[in-house]
């Protein structure tokens, strides 16, 4: 079933444009940087100055520019589809029948949903380093604790970034794929998701609200910036993990129990 | 061997009852047709045949395995099933769509099995040449056809089809009528529910009719037909006539459309053809035709479903 959600993702003209607009934004970003060589002050993307120091930051660049809106609607995107997108088309009754136990088809589902979202991200890292590094050159990466990183290690923690900003948004998947048990619509599933996230943003960024800040699902998905401290400053990783953990287990135990409850009338 | 048996079967949606134990015992090889009125509960005994819908009390077991024993009934894999519409993947090809559909789940060799058997089952359906085509471009009627053929991949033991001649011409109602009598002559059990009398009354070897959540008669076609005799009389005056048979005991008037110049009803002692004849000339009516009429299954059906609205 995994592998037919892959295959049936590759046929679809919308993962092709989504992949298209995701890997535009590296290069607008590099772009941007290249055409005005002085830099932006304070302004702007995190490490957007940097990039001037080495190419190495543009996939930092794009994986920042990416959390706050664009990566939350991929995954929403995916994951609201999963499930009311087969209900809408009819084709949820024929996979039931099949039979697909309606377990299996929400576990498939999901990794299926992170695996093209992780790819996303890796696409979107993959254009920016390739970018950065035509227009800057991939030299050594200056951290932000003021050390340097040879290009190869910093690399690594490219990679570690990326897969963080990907893990980041588990739990959204997660609460996506939950709605999308609820519903026969797919777009419905999707904006509800993505409410769901710019709420979680909203929240955040209101101080009288701060002791729910840890709880919330977007609170440390810039967290990775902390894997370009040297030594990686660990803490505020580890706990975006953590929370991240948690809003994955329980909507995912509660699209389970209502996928395998519910009566399918679509 | 049973293909499909319910045993007190029913589905309350709050006071409402879609089903209302329902007693069904289908034996294999049958070519079984389901009749019934919008509503009456056909799509939702077949969803819960098919572990789709959870009853609210009763059992249901299709192929002598019970539906609902386990997590998932492994029983489906022998089941062939078209429910309301056929369901697609819109951007693909037909031929990709029962090619995904084969290796959605199953172990290896039934995906194997059934991946072997696409070529087979377009053609049955007559689909090779457009099965290249995307699904959006197909019209009603081949999308009815496809959905029928992905229904035939795992070769099943049971076909349970709603509706199959949807939107199809009359040439394609043929064909499906022929292929499904095929299949049930070879041993299938095909269970087929619709809303066409006729076509049912031409193939189906037993009939059971669903008014209001329940089986309000049951048996080979030809038993079904009224016992009692239908008397087709055609009159100058209709009106008249009608007033005239409505004052005589043991004469009922059997509705019929509207426009058609003969009146029908059904008699019962003491009532006689010659006895009505007398009551209408004797007030002024000029009969010009009096012919006994065997009922066909249409106004059995539509008898047994009013009878079945009569409030309780």
């Amino acid at each position: 079933m995994f592998r037919v959600e892959l295959a049936k993702a590759v046929r679809r003209w919308r993962t092709w444009a989504l992949g298209a607009a995701l890997g535009v934004i590296p290069i607008l970003i590099v772009v941007g940087v290249a055409t005005s060589r002085h830099g932006h002050g304070n302004e702007g993307p995190p490490f957007i100055n940097l990039i001037l120091k080495s190419g190495l930051f543009a996939p930092l660049t794009a994986l920042a520019v990416l959390q706050p809106f664009f990566l939350p609607l991929t995954a929403s995107l995916l994951s609201g589809d999963a499930i009311a997108g087969e209900a809408s088309t009819g084709m949820l009754r024929y996979l039931l029948v099949r039979p697909v136990g309606r377990r299996r088809l929400v576990v498939h589902k999901y990794v299926s949903v992170m695996t093209l979202v992780t790819i996303a991200v890796l696409w979107v890292v993959v254009v920016g380093v390739v970018a950065g590094g035509i227009a800057f050159g991939l030299g050594a990466l200056p951290t932000l604790s003021g050390s340097t990183l040879a290009a190869g290690a910093a690399l690594v923690r490219i990679l570690a970034a990326a897969l963080y900003a990907a893990a980041g948004v588990a739990g959204l998947a997660a609460i996506g794929l939950f709605v999308s048990t609820l519903t026969e619509s797919s777009p419905g599933a999707t904006v509800a998701t993505v409410v769901f996230a710019i709420l979680s943003q909203i929240l955040d960024s209101i101080g009288n609200l701060s002791a729910i800040h840890p709880y919330l699902i977007s609170h440390d998905w810039t967290a990775f910036a902390d894997l370009i401290r040297d030594p990686v400053a660990w803490q505020k990783i580890v706990h975006g993990l953590v929370v991240d953990a948690v809003y994955t287990a329980v909507f995912l135990s509660a699209a389970l129990v209502v996928m395998t409850k519910k009566d399918v009338t679509a | 061997m049973s293909a499909i048996v319910a045993r007190q079967l029913t589905k309350r949606y709050g006071d409402l009852p879609a089903v209302d134990g329902l007693d069904l015992s289908i034996e294999r090889g049958t070519l079984y047709g389901f009749l019934g009125p919008n509503g009456a509960g056909k799509t939702t005994t077949i969803r819960m045949a098919l572990g789709l819908i959870f009853p609210t009390s009763g059992e249901i077991s299709v192929l002598d395995e019970p539906v609902f024993a386990s997590a998932t009934p492994g029983v489906l894999r022998r089941v062939g099933a078209l429910v309301e519409e056929p369901g697609f993947w819109k951007y693909l090809s037909g031929r990709k769509n029962l090619e995904f559909f084969a290796r959605a789940a199953g172990p290896a060799a039934d995906r194997e099995a059934r991946l072997g058997r696409i070529d087979d089952v377009l053609r049955t359906v007559d689909l090779q040449e457009a099965s290249g085509k995307k699904v959006k471009a197909y019209s009603q009627g081949m999308r009815q056809r496809l959905g029928v053929a992905s229904s035939l991949l795992g070769a099943p033991e049971l076909l349970v089809l709603d509706e199959p001649t949807n939107g199809l011409d009359p040439q394609g109602m043929r064909d499906m009528r022929r292929l499904l009598r095929r299949l049930a002559d070879g041993g299938t059990t095909v269970f087929v529910s619709s809303h066409l009398l006729a076509e049912v009354e031409a193939i189906c070897d037993r009939v059971g009719v669903l008014a209001q959540g329940r089986l309000v008669a049951e048996g080979p076609p030809s038993e079904l037909r009224a016992a009692s005799e239908l008397l087709r009389i055609d009159v100058d005056d209709r009106q008249s006539a009608q007033r005239i048979i409505a004052g005589l005991s043991g004469v009922q008037i059997e509705p019929r459309e509207e426009g058609r110049p003969s009146l029908y009803v059904s008699l019962s002692p003491p009532a006689t053809p010659a006895s009505v004849n007398a009551a209408l000339v004797h007030s002024g009516v000029a009969v010009s035709a009096l012919v006994p009429e065997r009922a066909t299954l249409e106004d059995v059906f539509i008898a047994l479903v009013e009878g079945a609205d009569v409030p309780r």
